[in-house]
This record gives structure tokens, C-alpha cells and sequence, in this order.
């Protein structure tokens, strides 16, 4: 009987110290972008996180939804989508986004069209319909989210990448 | 001699069914009134109900997707938009928008469904591919029949005066107020392909 007892309280003993070995500390990401150049940083993407350990991801971002159309941040710059786009169509048979953006919808539907270098083909031929190489807008075009930026970006847009005084 | 017989038939037809003519008109022998009345009245809710129920049971999910051309094709594409997978877990099922509520007109699309029914018989859609290609057609079919009855499938759960257009997308609002409010579009010009996926739409005037 007490060799029973032993043999239970040194089985439990042995299951606590698994439990208490695997047991760790959870780490949490900051939300905030993480500099480049901080201290101890191997991957900034993981934003501090030892890369031995799980990262307790950040909560899902949301689409930005609101059709304020953005500024762009250089010239030539793809706009941004300023509304969500979930679930629509854009495959071989069909491209829901020219239901509206199409030149000759635009004004029904009070959307921007899209600029007319997109009728062009790579030849410089001007097309009825989209041209094939313009034709998947995502590829370029991308809707926002309210996500934090992983990592710190110091770049301000075009006017700050023009040495002070103009135009050499 | 083929003439004396042809004319012959209404007489045999007449002698064939002289019988029962005279028994439906003659007044009952052994049953009351009062039986044949409440009989009469009990039968007839019990089959008025058993039909209704016979066809409301084809009005359902599982009897829908018990084909394998519904079930891996469109049933499948639905699973991953807004009708089936949502924020507020309210969803529709195929007869929500494919069969029409209203009693005539549910009647009207369930004759025309006999046509299906022969398509499955002769497998017209029974692989992928056939089912591809028909795709078009079968679409053509829904946005004719949606455009007639003004969307009133789409209408038996989105009605415009309910919709509150403070909360919808600014896009979304400015567009409905244009043309839904004013009754110039109707639901399925523009949203075409919120339930399954698209075929080839080149050519399909569309918004």
C-alpha cells in the first residue's frame, strides 16, 4: 500500500515538472512599427520577438472602406483602392472593377475611370477594352488597411527626396 | 366499315363510363352526410397539406444539393460569399432566391423545374466541363427571369425603404439612391454573380 502511494506522488511529481517545463512566457509584438536600426533586431518583421519563440500575433486588420480617394506618394504611383473589394470577381471571365471604372461606365456609376494608358497594348495600339496587360487591377491597385507598418519607414513622399532649393 | 367502327367508339366510351357517372350523381346509399361532409373536409386537408408539404420538401437545401451537379458547382461557390458565410449568421438557401415565394408563382417555376429534372435524367450538366460550358445559358436564364419580376427574390429580404443608407459605403449609397431609389435599375443589373461565380461576360451589357 505505501509503495502504491510512492509511486503515485512520484507519478504526479514527474507530470507537474512536463507541465512546468513547457510552460512559457507568451511574447507579445509591439503594435507600433519597429526601427531598422534598433538595437538586438535580427528580423525587424518580427518586430523584437526572439525567432526561438511564438509571437502572439496582432489583432486582424480592417479594410479601409471609406472612398476617400488618397494621395499618391510619387509620381506614377498605382492609386489605392479606397474601398473594400471583398468578393469581387476578377478572373479570366469576368473583371467586376470596370462594372464602374470602365471609361464608359465611370460616369454612370460616378467612379473614377481608369487612365487611358490602360487601353494601350505594349505596341502602342489603342484598344476598345482594356488592354490583356492591364487588365488584373490588383496587381498594382490594392486596397488599405488600418494594419500598423512593421517596420519604421523615414520616407515622406515625393517633395522630401528633392534636395532642398529645386531641380539641379 | 372502319367509318361504322370509329363512330361506334363514343357509344363504347359512353357505356364504359355510364357506371360511375351514376354512382358520383345518385345520392349516397349508406354514408350520412354529416360523414361525407367531415370526410370530405378531413381528406382534403390531408392532401391539400401533404402536397404543399411534398413540395416544400423539394424547396430545401438537402434535397437541392442531393445532385452532384448543385452540390460541387453552385452550392460550392456559394460557401464563400456573403449569402452563406457572414458577420450576422443569417443565411440563404437555393429557394430563397431561385424559387419564387409567392404561392401561383412558386407553382409556375416548379412546372418549369420539370425541365431539370429532365436534365438530370439525360445528365445535360453532369460533369464540370458540360456544366462550364452551359454555364452562360443557365446564368441567362436567372437574370431574365430576375430582371422581369423586378429582383423579387432578391427584394424579399432587402427592401429598399429599410435599407438605411447612412450606414452603407458612400459609394454604395450615392448608387442605390441613383438608381435603385428612383426604380431606373433593379437589383440584379448590377449585382450580378454575388452568389456563384461568373461565365464569360464578354458581350453582357451590364450596370
Amino acid at each position: 500500500m505505501k509503495a502504491v502511494a510512492t509511486i503515485a506522488l512520484l507519478a504526479s511529481a514527474m507530470l507537474a515538472g512536463c507541465g512546468a517545463k513547457h510552460e512559457e512566457t507568451p511574447h507579445r509584438a509591439p503594435s507600433a512599427p519597429v526601427l531598422i536600426s534598433a538595437p538586438g533586431q535580427i528580423d525587424p518583421m518580427r518586430r523584437g520577438v526572439p525567432i526561438d519563440a511564438d509571437a502572439t500575433p496582432p489583432a486582424m486588420a480592417r479594410v479601409e472602406n471609406f472612398d476617400r480617394i488618397r494621395p499618391v506618394n510619387y509620381e506614377m504611383q498605382p492609386p489605392t483602392i479606397p474601398h473594400s473589394i471583398d468578393n469581387y470577381q476578377l478572373t479570366r471571365n469576368t473583371n467586376r472593377c470596370m462594372l464602374c471604372h470602365t471609361r464608359s461606365n465611370a460616369q454612370t456609376f460616378l467612379a473614377p475611370p481608369v487612365s487611358p494608358a490602360h487601353y494601350a497594348t505594349r505596341d502602342g495600339k489603342i484598344l476598345e477594352e482594356i488592354s490583356p496587360r492591364r487588365y488584373f487591377c490588383v496587381q498594382c491597385h490594392v486596397v488599405q488597411t488600418d494594419a500598423q507598418p512593421l517596420i519604421a519607414n523615414r520616407y515622406e513622399g515625393l517633395n522630401t527626396t528633392i534636395p532642398e532649393g529645386g531641380v539641379r | 366499315m372502319i367509318g361504322r367502327r370509329l363512330r361506334a367508339i363514343p357509344g363504347r366510351i359512353r357505356s364504359r363510363i355510364a357506371p360511375f357517372w351514376t354512382t358520383l350523381w345518385r345520392p349516397s346509399l349508406h354514408f350520412s352526410l354529416g360523414f361525407l361532409t367531415l370526410g370530405g373536409f378531413i381528406a382534403g386537408i390531408v392532401f391539400w397539406g401533404g402536397f404543399n408539404t411534398a413540395m416544400e420538401a423539394t424547396n430545401t437545401e438537402a434535397f437541392c444539393t442531393s445532385c452532384h451537379e448543385m452540390k460541387s458547382n453552385v452550392f460550392a461557390e456559394l460557401k464563400t460569399t456573403i449569402h452563406y458565410n457572414n458577420r450576422s449568421g443569417v443565411r440563404a438557401i437555393c429557394s430563397d432566391c431561385h424559387v419564387p415565394h409567392d404561392w401561383t408563382d412558386k407553382m409556375a417555376r416548379k412546372m418549369q423545374a420539370s425541365k431539370e429534372v429532365w436534365g438530370k435524367i439525360f445528365g445535360s450538366i453532369d460533369t464540370r466541363e458540360k456544366f462550364l460550358d452551359n454555364r452562360l445559358e443557365l446564368a441567362k436564364h436567372e437574370w431574365a427571369r430576375l430582371k422581369a419580376n423586378d429582383s423579387l427574390e432578391c427584394r424579399n429580404c432587402h427592401q429598399y425603404d429599410s435599407m438605411d443608407l447612412t450606414r452603407q459605403a458612400p459609394r454604395a449609397a450615392q448608387i442605390h439612391q441613383l438608381y435603385l431609389g428612383t426604380g431606373e435599375k433593379t437589383c440584379i443589373d448590377c449585382h450580378k454573380g454575388i452568389a456563384h461565380q461568373l461565365p464569360d461576360m464578354r458581350g453582357i451589357p451590364q450596370g
